[in-house]
């Protein structure tokens, strides 16, 4: 499968500033989260990925195209939302949409049911004539959500989509998110500093710290992974029970109050630890994964000072 | 698919050849733009000298005919069409077009610029020059229909109707119709455009158009006088476009400087290809996705 985004060295400077340093890693899942502080050069990828600004050293490959050479066919390919309020105020919705529709190459009759169809899937069917300029700022990311994807791009970039949302405006995005990321009909990169959101809809996520990629990983693996560590809750005596897990090749650490904290052995599962624990007459009160939540990733990735961390 | 069905598809059907994609920009301008009565009203209004002035052609050249049906009108002589003729029309419909220039322009590139919308323009198969050319579009086909067109029109009708060897004797006009006119459509399009690319105001930006053609006359003569040159006429735009239209239509007897003074012919037409140079520079130093601050 051809990867979504590859980054081979990609460098960027604007004025007289590093802002991409030398960025390097492949990025294929449906939904690729972009995550970093602000000022970590989040939206300047996105920017340089779209041809907007040209690297100093290095290069980037999008779905395939190299962005110094193919710069036109990864647009068509490409339906961008911008971060800040980018809009024709004095158009409706509706021609808004069509316009971009043929700019990106749909004949007129084909844009404009498109931007029909785009607009009530957004949920703006209703007030898909008013003019743009006279849209609350949750409509008018919903308006820039429906112009990124009326052309049916295979990669939608999303730069910060939940910005100055209330929560049910939020909630409403983000369900929009997911049910593009479950068509199977499109690949979505998703750029925010909320955690909460990427965690929700992205599979694969990177962490860019002052214009260095400090993480990257996919996180439906790093679940996986997760799910060997586990804690446990006893109650009663144990009987032998942290030996006899460790017998069977687990890694154990008995803590006080009966708490276990334990790493299962290869081939190992939850099964076996439950009948040890029944064959001792041994309660078990508790028993949770212990997984990295993104907050946690984020954090051991800002405290990062070194070389760039890809998984 | 059906509106009601709230789900997401992609598309893969037919797509529009990349060449005409800047036609769009022009389509949906005009149809914002004619939605102004009075802007429609003006543009209508700027038809009626090219329609006058055919009817003119029509009946000088029928002039011993209508003389037949007027009793005592005697033996009437139409007046000779030559480039005099054409000059004058080109001049009255470039003011005309100036005007009109000045309504439209600056409302073109400073909406999309206050807006933030040019990401959205250039995240598409859709280059900046496909841009500039789209916005030009806007102004330079609009202006096309009321200078060069009905003035090779009109050509065409005094070819039809005129005295015989008419053609064979005034055929260079045609060309100096059409380069005189589209040399103009250029010069105030991609001025009003520049301006408007700069000043995103669009009342300043349209009062600033009709100083910059009053100032650089001023500024020219300034430099002529206090540095005892004539190169300063190479700032004079106004100058120069009269210029060359009146040496395009060998119009002599309207120039109003000597041999020798002021820069020559060839120097006019430099000085014209730099301040329609200027103007794309200053479009392509403002025409960016996103402004890269220093």
């Amino acid at each position: 499968m051809t990867p979504v985004i590859q980054l081979e060295n990609l460098s960027v400077r604007l004025g007289n500033r590093d802002i991409l340093r030398g960025l390097t890693g492949t990025l294929s899942g449906r939904t690729i989260g972009l995550l970093g502080p602000n000022g970590a050069g989040k939206s300047t990828m996105i920017n340089t990925l779209l041809g907007f600004y040209p690297p100093v050293a290095g290069t980037a490959k999008i779905l395939g195209y190299d962005i110094r050479t193919h710069a036109k066919d990864i647009r068509r390919l490409v339906g961008y939302m911008p971060e800040n309020d980018t809009f024709i105020g004095s158009m409706s919705a509706v021609s808004f949409v069509r316009m971009m529709a043929e700019l990106s190459g749909l004949p007129r009759e084909a844009a404009l049911e498109r931007a029909h169809e785009a607009l009530f899937y957004v949920g703006l069917g209703e007030a898909r004539y008013r003019q743009v300029g006279t849209y609350s700022l949750g409509m008018k990311q919903l308006a820039k959500l429906a112009q990124a994807i009326v052309h049916g791009p295979k990669l939608v970039v999303l730069d910060e989509p939940t910005n100055g949302l209330d929560p049910p405006a939020r909630q409403r995005m983000l369900k929009l998110i997911k049910e593009m990321r479950d068509s199977n009909h499109m690949h979505i990169v998703l750029c925010s500093h909320l955690l909460k959101d990427v965690e929700d809809t992205c599979e694969e996520v990177m962490i860019l710290k002052q214009g260095q990629m400090v993480y990257s990983a996919n996180l439906e693996d790093e679940r996986k992974l997760n799910r060997r560590f586990l804690e446990l809750e006893t109650y009663g005596v144990q009987n032998g029970f942290v030996e006899a897990a460790e017998a069977l090749g687990c890694e154990c650490a008995a803590l006080a109050g009966g708490r276990v904290k334990m790493v299962l052995g290869t081939g190992v599962e939850i099964r076996d630890i439950y009948k040890l624990a029944a064959e001792r007459d041994l309660q078990l009160r508790r028993l949770s994964y212990r997984r990295d939540t993104l907050e946690d990733i984020f954090l051991k990735a800002m405290e990062f000072k070194g070389a760039p961390q890809a998984k | 698919m059906a509106v009601y069905k709230r789900t997401y598809k992609g598309y893969e059907g037919a797509q529009t050849p990349e060449w005409s994609r800047f036609l769009i920009l022009p389509r949906y301008a005009w149809e914002s733009l004619f939605k102004q009565r009075f802007l429609l009203i003006f543009y209508v209004i700027c038809f009626f000298y090219p329609i006058g002035a055919g009817i003119f052609l029509y009946i000088n050249a029928n002039l011993g005919m209508l003389a037949s049906l007027i009793e005592g009108a005697g033996n009437l002589k139409g007046l000779e069409i030559d480039g005099k003729f054409f000059y004058i029309f080109s001049s009255v419909q470039g003011s005309l077009a100036f005007i009109l220039t000045a309504f439209i322009g600056p409302g073109l590139i400073s909406p999309d610029l206050s807006n933030s919308a040019l990401p959205l323009y250039f995240c598409r198969p859709f280059s900046r020059t496909e841009y500039v050319a789209g916005k030009l579009g806007v102004v330079a086909f609009l202006l096309s229909f009321i200078t060069w067109i009905p003035g090779l029109l009109l050509f065409l009708l005094q070819w039809s109707v005129g005295p015989e060897g008419w053609f064979a004797k005034y055929s260079w006009i045609a060309p100096a119709i059409f380069l005189s006119n589209v040399m103009w459509i250029l010069l105030i399009s991609l001025l009003a455009l520049a301006l408007s690319a700069w000043v995103r105001w669009k009342v300043v930006a349209g009062a600033l158009l009709l100083l910059v053609f009053f100032l650089s006359t001023g500024l020219a003569a300034a430099i002529n006088a206090v540095m005892r040159t004539d190169k300063g006429s190479w700032l004079d735009i106004t100058s120069n476009s009269g210029r060359i239209s009146l040496e395009l239509f060998r119009v002599r007897e309207f120039m109003d400087y000597s041999e020798g003074q002021g820069i020559s012919i060839e120097e006019a037409w430099v000085a014209q290809f730099c301040a329609l140079g200027f103007c794309l520079w200053l479009l392509w130093k403002k025409i960016r996705a996103y402004e890269v601050i220093k």
